[in-house]
């Protein structure tokens, strides 16, 4: 145990009325490859009464953080004051004074709402007169009245997310810590929470610090703090975030031409900070004002400017430490031209066909009459709330779960006569990115290779391709458990490339990775789609859906909605909001579903 | 060929997994040494240092005779001489000794005149066996005394006396029982750990899935899964054999064929219900209770420490199901009594025939699972 | 600078442990894989071994071979036919009957030679033959001093029925106390219950934390006023009482369904049975607080605590039986003390000389445990 450091007279440079106070903050861990930092030196103050989101990729430090202010943790260095109770030394008076919720929302899932709200209400010490008057406003708050008889286990995970809150609010501290408590959750829960937190602040001046990997919810906060790699990388209001990059974002359109094909070009141009695909635009972000300027061999291009936003300034700093420029992608050395070839090798201008697809458990239909196409070298995108159905249709149609009923081509095979035949062709990455943790790099790449009929120097000549494309030469001996997790995702996709599949399913493929990550990653699939991969994507991450061509919206087993990216926000476009998000998209068509539904009832 | 080369490099994938993690590693290693060293040396019915009173009211020379015999036997530990009957109660109660051999006042009179001299010893029976192990040690030493003071005094011994011969095992000795026992019961442990949990692993880290998407068939991982289990069963059986041969010398008199075409259907067995475990179960955690489920049960029902023979018809019954049972005559069999394969037929049967059920059963619920 | 917390004060603290304790009946009822290790597994496990243990034989099939019939030895196979202990089985000639041994289909041969009525007629040895299977040495003592048993007893009974003045120079008189008919049930089951003991308190416990852990539920209660003392205190009650259910499950079974008397009071073994009870759950809460994930609690729980009691308590194997380094190591397990006193609360009544010194070292234990599990736990999550 790391000796608790003496008292710092730094503590006095912080200011007296922050609530909660940083100085000089350091957390070290062993690893298996030397000590890891977790956080570096950091200092921050947060405001009382606002919202206070701390931005950063998985494996930035945030809930080391997190765990750091609810006196979980000690620092190896460096001091933490909140309320002017320090939680290193004295926890107990601290955590009298704040909620916090932890990554899994600390729900026990066997008892019901109401034991639960009950349970932390006997352990914080709350009188058993005043709890009729304190549950009331949170039930109603977080709707959950109705069900206060139902076990946890048995809610949604958005429901969930929100007993979590209630739960550590049941003692009305002033301060509230939240660890991710949008992981997972679909946007519309996500939403609504977002909506709980902020009446919170706006009614009982509470303070709240809440960590998030999404990048949209920073515009959501009062106050950022960016984590990135155990440092603190900028902190500000969302508007102070815009300001720095306002001017320097721009749409832009290309007609005659895939953005696909066009934007790792437009990445590499000099000035360009960050380039998006957004449907069939291309977002792009300039290290200043001025515009970007094309040679006449991009073929024309349509720009416009567009309002900043926080990822844009996230980006720009990023961008500042890393250097990283992404690498064009050399798609032939991963992909030779035969299995282009192969790709075409039948008629069909579709790579998965599903007509009337239906799967029921028990009594309970999954799936619902499901029918759609996906074409060749198309990303498809599969979407919809916790429990429409969209992971069932995923399995399906990855070949994991027989369908009850209904017609099912994939790669030109029938998938429930021919699975062994239909699985050569496919490629598949789950979410948690399987691999087999004891096996080093090159153990894993090799068996992949060989489960997939690859032997000999052809699988050698593969096996070394990879591992240079996806720049895991230096890792080649490291067992994949302790792998980073930016390259365990990269090793997860070389070993779903590895037979050169014609469809690829992907499942949340980069949730919660380094945006930096993220773009080098649609990269490699957009150069895949672009010699006539197919690529299925689940998620619930809006930011991945404009990676797609088409969109496929599920809501109780059936089709809600299906379209591009633009189709679909034009479809709600509306007064009230004239230039809809994907995400404001999505929120509306489900609610107008659950409306009908209501009134059908 | 193909095919053969991808099975091939999944059994390697699974040695890997197995071997290039240090906790498993110790998993496979340590604990069958240590228990095959413990239990060897700690399950035995043979009885030493056996703590006794003496409780002697007689002064002549027969009675000090007859308790310098007890005294000088290894097995025995004199722990008090008491002079009233009222000591005896503590002494036992308290369990500070095991056994009481009280000698009355008139026996060695009574020997001298030709009366009938009694003997009484009082025994701790709270631990029956022990109390009858104990009475056969008390038995053969009173015994050979008798035969001992008629021959001196030229009469012929008086009771005619049963002569025993223990085949297989002549001096009776525990450890030969045991050990060959342990043989099977590590074993099964091991293959039973290897395979009941090695798909709930994989499940868990969503490492079956990305299998499962792969062209390899159902039938191709658990070949997959069964070999790796089959040579780690091997290896580890030969070391604990070559342990007990070496360390307990525990003859080996049958033909070492037997034994090996026994363990090997005997790990085919414990494999497949390995794999039926396997199947059924979503976690690790589930799989290691549903091994430990199905380990204490077909431990106790296997004749391994207590004879089937005793149980009730019932029960019996039950453990003709118990691959373990005919493994544990099989190694009895081979090691002592020299056996060859055609006695050993019906028992090779049926570990083939659970065996094969058990596997065939895995493949059902697997099938089913993924459906 | 710390204000004088409410949190501190005493009826704040019971509150909090009664709404722990609560909190965990509710999971117990509602969560049937306890339930079914604390009830279902020492139902399963007593009836298996209640029945599948024995290591007394009865009814133990046995080949007769008679050279030549005579009035003395058809008495005493008539004999050998009325003990409970054999089954005799006549077999014409010594070769049939050693076939049989060797098929297993008899444990024994007993051979009467040619002269076995004029043997015992004259006083001359008298050439009873005796084979058995050595190969399980155990059942073949057991034979043996079964058959030494039933001759001698024929030969007294002759002997008096004849008038005939014994002229054995010694005679054996043996009495066991405690347990006169010497059934090995009665020994083996209180050990059995001592065992079943161990996997309930342990196994459950070392389960339940690491839940905890697993689920995130364990960080939140830590950042409530709940102290670690609390949250051990809010386990070990609810374990307690279930523990202490099975306890009597298992005693009412073996008592009544078993017929295994209880010479002890009631009293003496609640008093033992709390006290091994509570070692047994620290050692589930110190395995559960060492091994964060329910995997390796598990593991760690049976290798360490259930096959020590099952094979080193003297439950089936007697330490004294043991060499001395093994027979060192039993003293730190604490079913042996436990196995000790249940045989003697079962079997001979409360003794103090027993009770006192192995109740003793069993609180010794649960103290040593508790202190260790006080001082190795941190409301932290590192």
């Amino acid at each position: 145990m790391a000796p608790i450091p003496k008292s710092h007279p730094m503590a006095d440079l912080t200011s007296p009325e922050a609530l909660i106070s940083a100085n000089g903050l350091t957390k070290t861990f062993p690893s298996p490859r030397g000590t890891l930092t977790a956080l570096d030196n950091i200092t921050f103050s947060l405001k009382e009464g606002s919202i206070t989101g701390l931005i950063g990729p998985d494996g930035a430090g945030k809930t080391t953080l997190m765990r750091l202010l609810a006196g979980l943790l000690l620092p190896d260095s460096g001091e933490i004051r909140i309320m002017g109770n320090n939680p290193s030394r004295d926890p107990l008076s601290v955590q009298g004074s704040i909620g916090y919720m932890p990554q899994k929302f600390g729900l026990y899932e066997d008892l019901s709402v109401q034991e639960n709200l009950d349970l932390y209400a006997d352990l914080q010490g709350v009188p058993r007169n005043r709890r009729k008057e304190l549950y009331a406003p949170l039930l109603s708050m977080t709707a959950l009245s109705p069900f206060g008889k139902r076990l946890a286990g048995q809610l949604s995970g958005g429901m969930k997310q929100k007993l979590g809150v209630a739960c550590s609010l049941v003692h009305q501290p002033p301060i509230l810590l939240l660890d991710e408590p949008t992981v997972g959750v679909d946007p519309v829960s996500r939403r609504e929470l977002w909506e709980i937190l902020r009446k919170l602040v706006r009614e009982s001046r509470s303070t709240l610090f809440v960590s998030t990997s999404y990048l949209d919810e920073a515009e959501r906060c009062d106050e950022i703090l960016i984590l990135y790699n155990g440092k603190i990388l900028g902190s500000g209001t969302p508007e102070s975030f815009r300001k720095e990059v306002a001017g320097h974002g721009y749409r832009a359109e290309t007609p005659g031409q895939s953005p696909r094909i066009v934007e790792p070009t437009l990445s590499l141009l000099p000035g360009v900070v960050d380039t998006v695909l957004e449907g069939s635009t291309i977002r792009i972000v300039m290290g200043g004002d001025t515009p970007p300027t094309f040679s006449e061999s991009l073929g024309e291009i349509i720009l416009k400017s567009v309002p900043p936003r926080f990822e844009d300034a996230f980006m720009s700093r990023i961008k500042k430490i890393t250097n990283a420029t992404p690498k064009l992608i050399s798609i032939d050395r991963l992909y030779p031209r035969q299995s282009r070839n192969k790709n075409n090798k039948n008629g069909s201008p579709y790579a998965i066909e599903v007509e009337n697809l239906v799967r029921d458990f028990g009594s309970f239909r999954a799936v619902d009459n499901l029918s759609f196409h996906v074409r060749k070298g198309e990303v498809f995108g599969l979407l919809g709330a916790n429990g429409a159905g969209k992971t069932t249709t995923f399995r399906i149609l990855s070949g994991l779960l027989a369908p009850t009923g209904g017609k099912l081509v994939v790669a030109g095979e029938n998938v429930r006569r021919a699975a062994a035949h239909a699985r050569q062709s496919i490629g598949y990455m789950a979410q948690k990115f399987s691999l087999y943790s004891q096996l080093t790099v090159f153990q894993n790449l090799t068996f992949y290779s060989s489960a997939y009929g690859l032997s000999g120097t052809q699988q050698k000549e593969k096996i070394q391709d990879s591992l240079i494309f996806f720049e895991l030469e230096p890792y080649r001996n490291v067992s994949s458990g302790i792998l980073p997790l930016g390259f365990r995702q990269r090793l997860a996709l070389s070993c779903a490339l590895i037979h050169e599949p014609s469809i690829l399913f992907l499942d949340e493929p980069t949730s919660g990775v380094d945006p930096n990550a993220r773009r080098e990653f649609w990269h490699i699939i957009n150069a895949l789609a672009t010699v006539g991969v197919s690529v299925l994507v689940t998620t619930h991450f809006m930011e991945e859906a404009e990676y797609c061509d088409r969109l496929l919206i599920m809501a109780q087993g059936a089709l809600l909605a299906m379209g591009s990216p633009s189709e679909i926000k034009e479809k709600t476009k509306s007064p009230r909001i004239p230039d809809p998000s994907l995400e404001d998209a999505f929120v509306s068509l489900l609610s107008d579903f659950k409306k009908t539904q209501g009134d059908q009832k | 060929m193909q095919r053969l080369l991808r099975i091939l490099r999944l059994v390697q994938k699974e040695f890997l997994a197995l071997l290039r993690d240090k906790k498993s590693r110790m998993v496979l290693i340590v604990p069958p040494t240590v228990q095959l060293l413990v239990f060897s040396y700690a399950a035995t019915f043979d009885l030493n240092n056996i703590s006794y009173a003496v409780w002697n009211e007689d002064t002549g020379r027969y009675s000090r005779q007859l308790l310098a015999r007890f005294s000088g036997s290894p097995n025995f530990k004199l722990a008090g001489t008491i002079t009233h009957e009222q000591e005896v109660a503590p002494l036992m109660n308290n369990r500070k000794v095991l056994l009481v051999i009280h000698i009355r006042s008139d026996f060695s009179r009574n020997l001298l005149s030709s009366t009938p001299a009694m003997v009484e010893v009082l025994l701790d029976g709270r631990q029956s066996n022990t109390a009858m192990i104990l009475l056969g040690y008390v038995e053969t030493i009173v015994s050979n005394y008798t035969t001992e003071i008629a021959s001196e005094r030229g009469i012929p011994p008086p009771i005619a006396p049963i002569t025993l011969r223990a085949w297989y095992n002549p001096n009776l000795k525990s450890r030969w029982f045991i050990v060959p026992g342990i043989v099977g019961l590590l074993t099964l442990v091991v293959t039973l750990l290897v395979t009941a949990l090695s798909v709930a692993r994989e499940r868990e880290e969503g490492t079956f899935d990305q299998l499962l998407v792969t062209p390899l068939t159902p039938f191709d991982i658990i070949l997959g899964k069964v070999l790796p289990g089959f040579a780690i069963g091997m290896v580890e059986a030969t070391g604990i054999i070559v342990l007990a041969v070496l360390i307990f010398h525990i003859p080996l008199r049958g033909s070492v064929g037997a034994l090996y075409l026994g363990l090997f259907l005997f790990i085919l067995s414990g494999l497949g219900v390995g794999l039926m475990i396997s199947s059924l179960v979503s976690t690790q955690q589930q799989g290691l209770l549903g091994a430990f489920l199905f380990l204490v049960p077909s431990i106790i029902l296997s004749g391994f420490a207590t004879p089937i023979a005793n149980m009730p018809t019932f029960i019996q019954n039950l453990t003709l199901l118990n691959p373990l049972r005919y493994f544990m005559v099989i190694l009895r069999e081979v090691f002592l009594q020299g056996a060859g394969v055609s006695i050993l037929l019906p028992e090779y049967a049926a570990l083939l025939a659970i065996g094969v059920s058990a596997l065939l059963l895995a493949g059902y619920f697997f099938r089913r699972k993924l459906g | 600078m710390s204000q004088p917390s409410v949190h501190s004060s005493l009826s704040s603290k019971v509150n909090r442990v009664r709404a722990l304790v609560y909190k965990e009946s509710l999971q117990i009822v509602r969560d049937p894989s306890s339930l079914a290790i604390a009830f279902v597994l020492p139902f399963v496990l007593l009836l298996i071994f209640g029945y599948g243990v024995s290591l007394d034989a009865s009814h133990v099939p046995i080949a007769i071979v008679q050279d030549s019939r005579t009035p003395a030895s058809e008495g005493f196979i008539a004999s050998l036919r009325n003990s409970r202990w054999f089954t005799p089985r006549p077999y014409p000639d010594i070769h049939d009957a050693i076939d049989a041994l060797k098929r297993q289909d008899v444990e024994g041969i007993l051979w009467l030679r040619e002269n076995f009525g004029r043997g015992i007629e004259s006083f001359h040895n008298a050439p009873i033959h005796v084979v058995v299977d050595g190969v399980d040495d155990n059942t073949a003592r057991l034979v043996e001093g079964y058959l030494n048993n039933t001759w001698q007893t024929w030969l007294t009974l002759r002997n008096q029925r004849e008038r005939l003045a014994s002229r054995l120079p010694i005679e054996l008189q043996a009495r066991i106390w405690f347990n006169p008919d010497n059934r090995s049930r009665d020994f083996l089951i209180p050990g059995l219950i001592a065992v079943i003991m161990t996997l309930i308190g342990a196994l459950l416990t070392a389960l339940v934390i690491a839940r905890e852990w697993e689920r995130g539920t364990m960080e939140s209660l830590f950042v409530t006023p709940v102290s670690i003392g609390e949250i051990l205190i809010g386990k070990f009650i609810p374990y307690f009482v279930l523990g202490m259910s099975g306890m009597a499950l298992s005693v009412l079974m073996s008592h009544f369904l078993f017929e295994v008397p209880l010479r002890g009071s009631i009293f003496a073994l609640t008093i033992t049975s709390s006290l091994f009870l509570t070692s047994a759950l620290g050692m589930g809460l110190l395995i559960s607080t060492a091994a964060k994930n329910q995997f390796v609690a598990g593991q760690i729980a049976i290798v360490f605590t259930f096959l020590p009691a099952f094979i080193l308590s003297g439950f089936i194997f007697d330490i004294h039986s043991m060499p001395s380094l093994i027979q060192a190591i039993t003293h730190i397990i604490p079913a042996s003390y436990f196995v000790t006193i249940l045989q003697s609360v079962f079997l001979a009544g409360d003794i103090p000389g027993v009770i006192i010194p192995n109740s003793v070292a069993l609180a010794l234990f649960s103290v040593f445990l508790f202190a260790l599990i006080r001082r190795i736990s941190r409301k932290r999550i590192e």
